[in-house]
Order: structure tokens, then sequence, then C-alpha cells
């Protein structure tokens, strides 16, 4: 692990595990023995072709998808069936969607604080504060009382990102953060993402993004059909592919 | 470069004015083409052919005052009529002497509507004065005490007990239409079952069958000298029956929910009422105000078919008002002013959900 950044050394082992994980669509097999472990503070960044399973390997994490077969244990919970382990890991992992998915009958305001005071049972007051902390962080502190679809489509994932954070977790899952964006705005994204890994957050990134890739991933993984093909820290991943259909990946999202 | 070097700013300008004055106004809008033209002229012809007659007959040729339906007889209306029976149409069989019952009856609703009308007022105290409210009603219609005779439920009748059976029936439909839409998509099969069969069953039914199932057969299913009220029968029958229209309606809000946000409330951790109360309702059921008060509309009006099990309100009040021996042959004046009550309360209703709309679709106004 190349993570030599300002965080605690990882104690006690990673902080998401799978192990042999399985998932079926029906009689799709969509994910395929997938194994991953990620410690507390690395970054770690999943690309491959469409289809390849990299959402729904993500999804698992914090059981928007069930795996059928095999372990998955997050910040020490493993998840199963019981809806007290799911929603304990939810209230610690972040995930921030493609489609930002925020709320679109509530404010920007009360978008960050209603999982804070519902889920955390904070006061108001409090979560209103750590609301616009995240606003400020995030550049756009003076859009708290507009509804989301006053927003352009970057702010809009901006606030989506601050939303996830006032929940303060451990990790923060993201699905293709920047795929619906316009192009000049996936940079301002982008920069509050490098910021929070900047930090020491943990996270997971579903993302064709590859200069953020290289700037602040640890650890690459590549997926295609369902399975894990090469995993690898950057520099290495990107000037030396092991596999060949890494190889003929990377020329084509590397090409333009 | 010589392209780059003409790009001067063009100025800020306002937009060319839009209204050429009333001239102009009716060229663009009512004679704009030969079609138009010619359906303007017809419409302004039936317009001529229709109101000057119904302005004679309502009110220059109508008579106001009269001392028995014989002399009421003219060329016009007889609103002495409606003027004479007013209190039977509006209160049916309720004791005459105690008409203020009734009539602060409908005071009461009019007043809990009116308060529920500001959605700043939604809440807890809000609640807490509709139950007040009805159980104001419920104790005024039924009298008893403090001076009040006793009034059974068969003299409850008119206006109030059409206000009764509907604006219950609203109270209480809608959350069993909610939980039933809900339960609907469950996840769990045996509830999804259940309310699957429920809307199924009772939307098979005519609404009609089951108030004479309900009056009916009933009573011989039940162990001898147990009666259950029929006015009380009839309020249930409106409420499974609003619950089973309505689940369909939610149902098609919840249907049309992006699933993006369940998605994000879960993965912040809500858990599912939650979910359901602060994310997934409050868009659902947005988005189906229409059809919503539609049905609502449509019950209103439904409440005039408790004439089948000999209970009276408003409208069977007024048709039970036009057999007088004295007053014979006002049905036109009588379901005129039926209607314009009815109709009343429905172009309120129509229009207060005009303006719900427009409060929930605030977040997609840019």
């Amino acid at each position: 692990m190349s993570d030599a950044k300002a965080t605690p050394a990882p104690v006690g082992g990673p902080v998401i595990e799978l192990q042999a994980v399985h998932k079926w669509y029906g009689e799709f097999h969509v994910l395929r023995d997938i194994n991953l472990q990620v410690q507390k503070g690395e970054k770690v960044v999943v690309c491959g072709p469409s289809g390849s399973g990299k959402s729904t390997m993500i999804r698992c994490i914090n059981r928007l998808e069930e795996h059928q077969q095999g372990r998955i244990i997050v910040a020490g919970i493993e998840l199963n069936a019981d809806l007290k382990n799911i929603e304990a890991i939810r209230r610690e992992v972040g995930m921030v969607f493609q489609q930002f998915n925020l709320f679109p009958h509530l404010t920007v305001l009360q978008n960050l604080t209603l999982a804070p005071i519902w889920v955390r049972k904070q006061p108001k007051k409090e979560a209103e504060e750590t609301a616009r902390y995240y606003l400020e962080r995030v550049r756009i502190p003076d859009q708290a009382d507009k509804y989301p679809g006053q927003l352009s489509g970057g702010q809009q994932q901006r606030v989506a990102i601050a939303r996830s954070l006032c929940m303060k977790p451990e990790i923060m899952l993201f699905d293709e953060p920047t795929s619906a964006l316009d192009p000049e705005m996936i940079k301002e994204v982008l920069d509050v993402m490098i910021g929070l890994a900047e930090e020491g957050m943990t996270m997971v990134c579903v993302t064709h993004e590859m200069g953020f890739a290289r700037t602040v991933a640890d650890m690459m993984v590549f997926m295609d059909r369902g399975e894990v093909i090469e995993r690898a820290p950057p520099k290495d991943f990107f000037s030396s592919p092991k596999s060949d259909r890494t190889r003929s990946f990377l020329s084509q999202i590397l090409a333009h | 470069m010589a392209d780059i070097a003409q790009d001067i700013p063009v100025a800020r300008q306002l937009p060319p004015p839009r209204s050429t004055g009333v001239f102009g106004w009716l060229r663009a809008n009512l004679f704009n083409g030969i079609g138009n033209s010619i359906l303007t002229l017809i419409c302004v012809a039936l317009l001529v052919l229709i109101i000057p007659p119904v302005i004679r007959w309502a009110l220059i040729n109508a008579i106001w005052s009269a001392p028995n339906g014989a002399a009421c007889h003219g060329g016009g209306a007889c609103w002495a009529f409606i003027g004479e029976k007013l209190r039977f149409i509006l209160f049916g069989f309720f004791p005459a002497g105690e008409t203020w019952r009734p009539i602060t009856v409908v005071a009461i609703f009019i007043a809990m509507i009116l308060a529920a009308c500001d959605r700043k007022t939604w809440g807890r105290r809000l609640a807490l004065l509709w139950a007040v409210g009805l159980i104001a009603v419920f104790l005024l219609m039924r009298g008893g005490f403090a001076g009040m005779s006793e009034v059974e439920t068969r003299l409850w009748s008119g206006l109030p007990l059409t206000l009764i059976l509907a604006v219950v029936g609203m109270l209480f439909g809608f959350p069993l239409g909610v939980l039933l839409a809900l339960g609907r998509r469950s996840r769990l099969p045996a509830v999804r079952a259940i309310c699957v069969a429920y809307i199924e069953l009772v939307r098979g039914v005519p609404l009609i069958t089951v108030l004479f199932m309900a009056s009916l057969m009933l009573p011989l299913f039940l162990p001898a000298g147990m009666t259950i009220d029929k006015v009380l029968r009839a309020q249930v029958a409106f409420i499974l029956f609003a619950g089973a229209y309505l689940a369909e309606i939610v149902r098609g809000g919840l249907q049309a929910l992006p699933k993006g946000q369940v998605e994000a409330a879960d993965a912040l951790g809500l858990s599912y009422w939650q979910r359901t109360r602060l994310i997934v309702l409050p868009q659902a059921l947005a988005m189906v105000i229409p059809p919503l008060v539609n049905s609502f509309i449509s019950m209103f009006k439904d409440t005039s078919l408790v004439l089948i099990i000999s209970l009276f309100d408003l409208l069977s009040c007024a048709e039970t008002a036009l057999t007088d021996p004295n007053w014979q042959g006002f049905y036109v004046e009588a379901y005129v002013f039926v209607a314009v009550i009815y109709w009343c309360f429905c172009f309120f209703m129509s229009r207060y959900s005009q303006v719900l709309e427009r409060e929930f679709n605030r977040g997609k106004r840019r």
C-alpha cells in the first residue's frame, strides 16, 4: 500500500473486505469471485468497460445490491440480511451517484440536514451548521436555500457529495460521479474529490477519469465481465499493464 | 482574423412588445384564419341565443315570493319554492326547532376545511383541531345532553349528512389508500397478496351493491337484536371504497418516482418508514394531485347514492321536497339549487388542487 499520507496507520485490518463474492441477475453471472480489500485511508479506483460489473460491485458494498455468495465486511460489520447491520453500514458509508439523486422537493440545506437529523438524531441547529460548513467546502455556500432543480449539474453533484459528508462517513463510494456532467463541470467535481482524498478519506471510485485516477489512486482495479482482471498501483497499472484486456481497454480510453 | 475584429458585443435589448391593443389581441386569438373566425362567430351566436333566455328565466321573470305553488307558475323560475323549502332541502328531517345544530355543523366543516387549506398549518395542531371538530360535529348532530334533544342517525339528513359522509370518507379513505398502495408494492408476499386481493375485490363491485348488501344482507348475518347504525354502515362502505380507488392512484405516483430517490435515501441510512415519509410520499403524492382531486370530487358526488338505503342526503332531500302537494312541479328550480351547492364544493376542490400543485412544484420551477 502506498498510503504515505497523513492518516492514522490501519488498525485491525481492512475497512472494506470482499471475499469470493458472486452475484447473478437471473442466469447472468454479473460478479464472479470478487476479492478486494480496502485499507483505511486508501483510495481505490475501479475501471473497466461498461457492463463489466463495476457499478454492481460498488453497490454491493452498501447493499443497494444483494450479493448471493461470499462475504462482504464493511467497517467491521458483516453484510447479511440483518437490517440492523445494513443500516449501521449505510450510516458509515457515503455514496455519490451518477445521476446525483438529490431530493428535488427539499432545499439544498434540507437535503444536507435530513439524514443527520433523522438518522444521527442531531439537533437541527447543529446539523445546519455542519451542512453550511460542507457547502463551503464544496464551494457553493450561497446556494443553501435553493432547490436542486435550480442548480447546474456540477453544483448538484457537489451538493450530493456534501450531503454524504454531512453524515461524517468513514468511507465514500463514488459511482461514476462525473459521467452525467457537461465537460466544463467535470473539473469542479473532481477538484472536490481530490480535496477529499488529500484529507485521507477512504474512497472507492468507479470512474473513467484516468487523470483523476493517476492523481489520487493508491490502487487501480480493472474489471471485465464480472471479474477483477488486474489490481495494481497506478504507476504500474498505466505503464505496464499485465493483462491483454487491460491493455486494450486502456488503449481505447486513452486514445484521444 | 477579420471575424474576431468584428466581434463587438451586442448591446442588451428589451424583447419586442407583445401586445398590440384590443384589436391586435382579437385578431391574434379569435380571428387568425378563416376556420377560427367561423368558430368565433358560431360561439358568439350560441351565447346570444342562450344567455338572454336564461337570464330572463332565472332573474327577470322569476317569482321570489308566493303563498303556494299554484301562485308561483309564471314564465320564470319560482325561487319562492326554494325559499319555502330551504330548511328542508339543506337539513332534511332534523327537528325543525333545533336547526341551529346542523347549521353549526356545516359551519364547523367549512371552518375546518379552510383552516387546512394553508399548507403552513399542516401538523399536529391541525390534526388536533380536526379531531376536536369531528367530535363536536358528532355531539351536535347526536345531542341528548345540555338541553339538546337526542336525534337518531336516521334523521341526520341534507347537507350535514353529505358533508359527514364525504369528508370523513376522504379523511379515513386517503390514509387507507396510501397504506394499501405501499402494501401492494411491499416485498412481503403476504402483505402484497392481501392488498392486491382487497383492491381488486372492492374495485370490482359497484358501490351501490355494497351499500345495498350492507343495509339488507348484513343484518341477516348479525345475531338477533344486534344492529349496526345505518349511517355508520354507509360511512364504512365509503371509506373502504375510497381506500381501494385512492390506492391505485397513489401507486401510480409511487411507480413514477425515479428509483434513484429510494436508493439515495437508503444509502443515507434512512429506515423504511423514514424514507417513505420524508422522501417517497411527498414526491409521489405531489405527482398525483390531479387524479387524487378528481377522485375526491367524484366521491363527494357519489354520496348521493345513499338514497338507495333510504338515507337522505342533500339531493334526496331536494327530491323529497318536490313531493309536497302544495308545491308541485318545480323540478328545475330544485335541481339547479342543489347543483349550485355541489358545484361550489367541487369547484373549490378543483381550484385548491391547482394551488397545491403550484406549491409542490416549486422545486422544479427555475
